[in-house]
């Protein structure tokens, strides 16, 4: 009896104990990504041949104010102690404060991460919604015409520069045909008019109940997201293509179709179901990316996003700021890879 | 943007606006003056700390000070503001500012010199960055309780030795020189900062707008003070937007979104200048492009060598081409606009008369490194150099390096030839003459990095006294009189060959009126502007 309660106990725990340890080992994971992240980003900025202090004091500055300043920023202590003193910073949930806007590297993020969540939210979702079905048909009707059309338009998605296909957006759709709101988030009358709750204007305005902010909001956000929505749709369509096109060529395709299975069935039920585990981390992919910060884009588009933050941060030498967005950026990217892994398990129960 | 896509987005834009015509659209309303501008710069609004051209932007339609410049005439110099008019002691030692009566800041405060006192006194205090200003006349935390006073309605201030009265009232016009609501300020002190975390991003001053609000990297909005003492300015709210790209202000400028475009290239300004509505306004800046010769090198240091290398430069070839529009032939250390600037530009290519020069210094063909720092306008005028100075044997090495790799070996002594820019720090000449005509110890010793005639191992001989007297002259006249006589000789025998001074290229509609951007000498104000 005690024998048998032992085994049962064993098969209740088990499970518990795979979980935690798994818990454990992702944590631990996390962990050490994100030290590493940090360690090699502040090696990177502390090596760069850009002076953060002549940032700070110009370059007219005299010998003394600068070893002031120098001394100011701790650079005159050993790097393995700089960067322990940042760690634990950090831990506290302390980045710093940036140079260039003399505030809280942690509330600048705050601003600057919601801008760019909306529009890469948004983006990949146009990318999603169009790519995918693109992708099925160009590969079911192989070689049609909507195959070619699929083709140029992944073709001139991989090979058009954003920052020309960007201004050229704006040239037509804001410049001549006035269908869209300009560069910025909403128009001038609309500035600081809804409380900020997420960040994100176009739910804010949602939350404030304040339709006209909301459809300046949309009028503005709908170009650049266009823009990187077709950035994603190329690259979505054609991973969906192709891996459409090995799911048809595979026997149980073939077998399913004498078996006088309907196409749609053939092609939704079957093949596009054992492709979802591929796209998982082909979209997730994707949306990191646009998260990561579209630089160009939010430079054109005067959008103020994570991207162009710790761009303009990185060749102002304020390292503060590079290090917070890199660290937060790489966390976005650790916890995008987490949901993948929570949705294989989902999609796939071979991953159970 | 590399210059391809650049040359391809200006020409499909071009292209397009040259076969259609933009929307017919909604102007800015007659009230909103809206300003596209890049203000990553900005990383204050305290006026006793910042130091960057679009905070200065900011601060100076915000705050009064002692004295300031009148918009709608610059040339006038500095004019009484928030001070209605001052007395010098008989040893030139002491200024007393009557304070104007009946002005109030934003709060409803009045501005007393209480007030005055409590700013002047805080800049030292703090001790920030352009914080040298005011202690280069002897202030220090430690005595600004005696030479800094308030007493009922006049301000005294007391200077460690004689300077001339022009000298301190130009430097009373910089940034620093803003007076601060010292209720307000002491009101949001935190530990001891005496408000500077608070007025980073906040105002509190007695000027024509106060800051509503400042996004960094996005905007910053400024509503009108209707009880500004000059008048409620007739824009009633500023808004100043970032916007990076040059053809993105342009696109805002000619869909009447914006008011005025501040950072156009010369393609987009070529191009705007075509449209409907629009007018390009130029301004003189104060940055100068020059040239240095390290006097540490055997055949630099010799005179008709440092003549013969002003005639080596192709000034007109340079502005005509990749600098057009943004530059202008200046051979003069004081840029124009400045008190006692000149407007003699001597030098001009010559190849023949730089190889007498050369041959009567009997140097022959040489070579010499140049370190110039990683921009585009400074690498093409190495080039230029570089071309120049071949026809007359001299071979130039151009070192093209990081800012901070470039301004260490320039620092140290170790570069031959040096090209780069020179932005002044206030509105006064000396602080122009007291780095390039001034270096009272010329060892290696002495260190003084801050002074650019050091940098070049240069000993200016007697330039020393004659900067030192101009600085206390206190005659206006006599004083710019100075400058061009040491301009003059600075000229025929510095080892710097200044080549030209910046223009700003601004793009507006073209009903706003009376739009400046302060010249060389302040910054830009919007109070006097109309639409």
């Amino acid at each position: 009896m005690a024998f048998a309660d032992n085994n049962g106990g064993g098969r209740h725990k088990a499970p518990l104990e795979l979980w935690i340890r798994a818990t454990f080992l992702t944590l631990g994971s996390i962990i050490v990504t994100m030290l590493g992240l940090m360690f090699i980003t502040f090696i990177i900025g502390r090596v760069m041949p850009i002076d953060p202090v002549l940032a700070i004091v110009g370059e007219q500055a005299s010998k003394s104010t600068y070893d002031q300043a120098y001394a100011e920023l701790g650079l005159d202590r050993p790097l393995i102690v700089q960067f322990g003193i940042y760690v634990w910073d950090v831990i506290h949930g302390d980045f710093g404060k940036s140079l260039l806007t003399a505030r809280p590297v942690a509330d600048d993020i705050a601003r600057v991460f919601p801008a760019t969540l909306e529009l890469a939210t948004l983006g990949v979702l146009i990318g999603i919604v169009l790519g995918i079905p693109l992708g099925v048909v160009a590969a079911v009707r192989r070689g049609s015409w909507i195959d070619q059309l699929a083709r140029v338009v992944a073709l001139v998605g991989y090979s058009m520069t954003i920052f020309w296909l960007g201004l050229m957006g704006l040239l037509v759709f804001y410049g001549i045909l006035g269908w869209v709101g300009g560069p910025g988030r909403v128009g001038i009358f609309y500035v600081d008019i809804v409380p900020s709750v997420t960040g994100m204007i176009l739910v804010d305005s949602i939350l404030d109940g304040n339709w006209d902010v909301f459809k300046d909001a949309l009028s503005h956000i709908v170009l650049p997201a266009s823009l990187l929505g077709y950035y994603s749709l190329a690259y979505i369509s054609r991973m969906t293509r192709s891996f459409m096109l090995e799911q048809l060529s595979a026997e149980y395709i073939i077998t399913a179709r004498v078996k006088g299975m309907s196409e749609s069935a053939v092609i939704w039920r079957h093949a596009f179901k054992n492709i979802r585990v591929q796209l998982i981390t082909v979209i997730a992919l994707s949306y990191a990316g646009l998260l990561e910060g579209s630089v160009l884009t939010e430079i054109i588009f005067s959008w103020p996003g994570i991207g162009s933050y710790i761009t303009t941060a990185l060749l102002s030498a304020d390292m503060n700021a590079v290090l917070g967005g890199t660290v937060v950026v790489g966390l976005v990217f650790i916890l995008l890879n987490i949901f993948s892994d929570l949705l294989y398990k989902v999609f796939d129960p071979r991953a159970k | 943007m590399n210059a391809f896509n650049r040359l391809l987005t200006t020409a499909a834009i071009s292209l397009a606006v040259n076969v259609t015509s933009f929307a017919v659209v909604a102007e800015t309303p007659a009230n909103m003056l809206v300003i596209a501008n890049r203000i990553d710069d900005i990383t204050t609004l305290d006026p006793a700390q910042s130091f960057e051209f679009a905070g200065s932007d900011v601060i100076r339609n915000v705050y009064g000070k002692l004295v300031n410049f009148d918009p709608l005439d610059l040339k006038a110099g500095y004019q009484p503001d928030l001070a209605e008019s001052w007395t010098v002691s008989e040893d030139g030692k002491t200024i007393t500012f009557t304070m104007r009566e009946g002005v109030t800041f934003h709060s409803g405060n009045p501005v007393t010199a209480a007030d005055a006192e409590f700013s002047l006194r805080r800049a030292v205090i703090l001790n920030k960055t352009p914080s040298f200003i005011l202690t280069q006349f002897g202030f220090t935390p430690e005595n600004v309780a005696e030479t800094i006073v308030a007493d009922g309605n006049t301000l005294t201030i007391t200077t460690d030795k004689r300077y001339a009265t022009s000298f301190i009232l130009n430097c009373m016009t910089a940034t620093i020189g803003s007076i601060v609501d010292m209720k307000t300020v002491m009101e949001n002190e935190v530990d001891g900062d005496m408000g500077n975390t608070w007025l980073a991003t906040n105002s509190a001053g007695s000027g024509a707008y106060k800051v509503q609000g400042w996004k960094p990297n996005e905007s910053v909005t400024l509503t009108s003070n209707p009880d500004f003492y000059l008048g409620a300015p007739a824009m009633e709210r500023v808004i100043v937007r970032h916007v990076q790209e040059s053809a993105t202000q342009r696109l805002m400028l000619e869909r009447n979104d914006i008011d005025v475009a501040r950072n156009l290239n010369p393609e987009d300004v070529a191009g705007a200048t075509a449209a409907d509505g629009v007018k390009i306004e130029d301004e003189l800046k104060g940055r100068l492009m020059y040239v240095s010769l390290n006097q540490k090198h055997s055949e630099l240091s010799k005179p008709e060598v440092r003549q013969a290398i002003k005639y080596l430069v192709d000034y007109a070839g340079m502005r005509d081409s990749f600098l057009k529009g943004q530059y202008t032939i200046h051979q003069n250390f004081l840029p124009a606009t400045y008190l006692g600037a000149s407007d003699e530009n001597p030098f001009s290519l010559n190849v023949e008369k730089a190889k007498e020069l050369l041959a009567s210094a009997g140097v022959g063909e040489f070579t010499i490194e140049a370190g110039v720092r990683e921009a585009q306008d400074r690498i093409e005028i190495a080039q230029s150099l570089q071309n120049t100075f071949a026809q007359a044997g001299i071979t130039l090495n151009i070192t093209v390096g990081t800012a901070k790799a470039i301004l260490a070996r320039y620092r140290a002594r170790e570069l031959d030839v040096y090209i780069g820019a020179w932005g002044p720090d206030y509105p006064d000449p000396q602080t122009n003459a007291g780095t390039f005509a001034y270096n009272p110890d010329n060892s290696d010793e002495a260190g003084a990095t801050g002074l650019l005639a050091w940098r070049n191992a240069w000993d200016v001989g007697d330039l020393n006294a004659k900067v030192d007297a101009a600085v206390i002259e206190n005659d206006r006249d006599a004083r710019v009189q100075m400058y061009l006589d040491i301009q003059s000789e600075f000229r025929e025998v510095s080892p710097f060959a200044i080549l030209f001074q910046q223009i700003e290229q601004s793009a507006l509609r073209d009903n706003v009126m009376h739009f400046s951007t302060g010249q060389a000498i302040t910054s830009a104000s919007y109070w006097q502007i109309t639409k």
